[in-house]
């Protein structure tokens, strides 16, 4: 083993700041296409603007704050079956 | 016509030779094994065959068709990628209990009855156990006993459903059952328990996390996938299932974002993965059905891709939990493009293989309009892109630096990574191969525009929604700790009844034991006929009832001795199986 630090791409808070710049283009950009693809969804609000784009936020931080509540419930000391 | 065997006879007979091979021959001999069962599928006809008349029945070790083909496949093809994967390993016993453990798998696909199902069912069961004793560490023989413990109540379940089965039809002959009757209630709880439905599904995150490196590989592959197998032939369109599965593609999302082992993740998000196979199981029209063997497929390959990876890193390091990784891409990258092909093949990007197969399931709901169904689906696989496939390469090959400088595997662990993720990409891009072995006819076109885009986006504003948690902090930090599942019940449960028979119970016999000595000594004043009843009631009290909780504390400490000696228990139970096994198929000749 290296004790060495190797400094690759992503150790720059520069290059992680970029990183992420090109995560909010691809963003927009899949908002953007969203105007031009022809729908054909089963139920009504599929197909209603940016569904599946406020549906995967709000699931996702909904998961979050759920998850921490469960934690608050389940989470027991490594030892406790020991 | 060339003539074919049982698939599972050539695994199991096979690694009955393991331990008698030695250097380059054995590693050859392991990776031709699969080989061979993979060709003598190939040759395999369509029909029901290798019919042996046991005991006035008939069993048949060679059940045919499309849908139990589908399956044969892929568990032959992650047979030899997890052979490839475990060749560095010097373990016999491992390889042996990997290639006992996927006969029996393949045993379980093409039994045609009830009977030898049961049969391939324990072999199947038992040989995983020794993949998690195998890890020689004391946590994982306690967990290889819990899971014994798990599956042998799984297996009695099937069992005496089997035989009220056979006694209300007379034939062992089984295909599509339905939940109707009290047989048919037990068969479908020992078959759910181990397709890991809630809440019989704890025995899963508590096992194959302590699991061996390689062990993992082939438990994430065969245990659960056999018994969606096994579902879908015997209670497709159950409406229990749909519920069953909906529930669990969502509860395991939010345990796998708290829990701190990566492979325990894995093992969370394996059983939401299950939950669309089951969810479909239950919804049993034809697209449902495809898209439950085309995910079980897709699944099997990204699953072990992921537990391979993780197990590299595990392997390499001795760390799995997330607070003691990161950064490992700057001296693994092969690996964590491994792990990173594997994460998007389960969250179903466009042009991995999840994304062909999951939405399959997805659309059926849909189209029978399931609408909370489809919400929990939809809401499911957000949420395994959050934990799965953001959570684990994040946290183990990017995050905070931990200062690890592992260097990649060695090349056949990097093999047979790289043939899994090829299989992941090559299915996505070209479904075709997947969608020609299903069981029914295919008019399903994954790749609309909408489709494609509603899933980016999807993803990637639940990805936007990972980025904003964790910049502003509100992401719940990784922490070391155990958190409770429904196993709770059972364990703590267990040890409270330990603790009752020990303690209290003792105390009462002791008490009534006084209280009868002291009555007995008043009786003894009166003559003749107390002598007698004194006499009864005597060795009622002293010797039936009194020896009743020293009889639970002796069991309970003979009980302590034979877990240390788990691997031969269970090898005495296993020969029996293969004993019974044998004397069939000697009955075939």
């Amino acid at each position: 083993m290296k004790t060495q630090r190797e400094i690759t791409l992503l150790d720059s808070p520069k290059n992680r700041a970029r990183v992420r710049k090109y995560f909010y283009i691809s963003l927009l950009i899949l908002l953007v296409i969203e105007f031009f693809t022809p729908k054909h969804g089963h139920f009504p609000w599929e197909e209603a603007y940016g569904f599946y784009a406020v549906y995967g936020f709000i699931g996702c931080v909904s998961l979050i704050f759920i998850a921490k509540g469960l934690r608050w419930l389940v989470k027991r000391k490594e030892d406790y079956y020991d | 016509m060339i003539k074919t065997v049982p698939p599972a006879a050539i695994l199991i007979a096979g690694a009955l030779l393991v331990p008698f091979l030695k250097g380059r021959l054995k590693k050859a001999y392991l990776l031709v094994l699969p080989t061979l069962a993979f060709l003598n599928l190939l040759y395999m006809p369509a029909g029901r065959y290798w019919i042996v008349e046991f005991l006035s029945y008939d069993l048949i070790f060679g059940r045919v068709d499309k849908l139990s083909m589908a399956f044969g496949y892929v568990f032959v093809l992650i047979t030899f990628i997890g052979i490839l994967y475990a060749l560095n390993i010097k373990d016999d016993s491992q390889h042996m209990a990997s290639l006992m453990y996927a006969g029996g798998a393949l045993g379980v696909t093409f039994a045609g009855d009830l009977f030898s199902l049961y049969i391939f069912w324990e072999i199947l069961a038992i040989a995983s156990v020794f993949l998690i004793l195998a890890r020689k560490i004391s946590t994982s023989s306690a967990a290889a006993f819990r899971y014994f413990t798990w599956h042998f109540f799984g297996g009695l379940c099937l069992l005496a459903g089997i035989i009220l089965y056979v006694m209300n039809r007379g034939t062992p002959e089984f295909a599509y059952i339905g939940l109707n009757d009290g047989a048919s209630i037990l068969i479908f709880t020992g078959f759910c328990l181990n397709a890991a439905v809630f809440p019989l599904h704890a025995w899963l995150p508590d096992a194959y996390p302590r699991a061996t490196v390689t062990g993992a590989v082939f438990m994430s592959a065969l245990t659960t996938k056999s018994a969606v197998y096994i579902l879908a032939r015997t209670f497709p369109g159950t409406e229990l299932l749909i519920w069953a599965g909906a529930f669990m593609t969502c509860f395991p999302i939010f345990y796998a974002v708290i829990v701190n082992d990566i492979r325990r993740v894995l093992a969370y998000s394996l059983i939401n993965q299950v939950g669309f196979m089951v969810c479909g199981i239950g919804i049993g029209t034809q697209l449902a059905i495809n898209g439950v063997v085309a995910h079980a497929f897709s699944h099997i390959i990204y699953k072990a891709l992921l537990f391979m990876s993780t197990g590299a890193v595990l392997h390499m390091t001795g760390r799995i939990r997330a607070t003691d990784l990161g950064g490992l891409h700057k001296t693994m990258p092969f690996t964590a493009i491994c792990c990173m092909i594997g994460a998007a093949s389960i969250s179903a990007f466009p042009l991995f293989s999840g994304f062909v197969s999951k939405s399959m399931t997805v659309a059926a709901a849909a189209e029978e309009h399931l609408t909370i169904i489809w919400l929990m689906l939809m809401f499911a696989s957000a949420g395994v892109f959050h934990h799965a496939g953001i959570k684990v390469p994040f946290f183990v090959f990017f995050g905070h630096d931990s200062g690890i400088r592992a260097k990649e595997p060695p090349i056949n662990m990097r093999l047979a990574m790289g043939i899994a993720a090829f299989i992941c990409i090559f299915l996505g891009i070209y479904p075709q191969p997947l969608y020609r072995i299903l069981p029914h006819a295919v008019h399903y076109v994954p790749y609309t525009a909408f489709h494609v885009v509603g899933m980016l986006q999807l993803l990637m504003f639940g990805a936007l929604a990972f980025t904003v948690l964790v910049l502003s902090g509100y992401y719940p930090p990784e922490m070391r700790a155990v958190n409770l599942d429904t196993d709770w019940f059972a364990r703590v449960a267990g040890r409270k009844f330990i603790w009752f028979c020990n303690s209290p119970l003792k105390r009462i016999g002791v008490f009534i034991k006084g209280c009868v000595s002291r009555i007995v000594g008043q009786l003894k004043t009166v003559p003749d006929r107390s002598v007698i009843l004194e006499n009864g009631t005597d060795s009622f009290f002293h010797s039936g009832l009194t020896s009743l909780p020293n009889l639970l504390f002796v069991w309970g400490r003979h009980l302590r001795t034979e877990i240390k000696q788990l691997s031969w228990n269970l090898a005495y139970i296993l020969m029996p199986f293969f004993a019974l096994l044998a004397l069939m198929l000697l009955w075939l000749s």
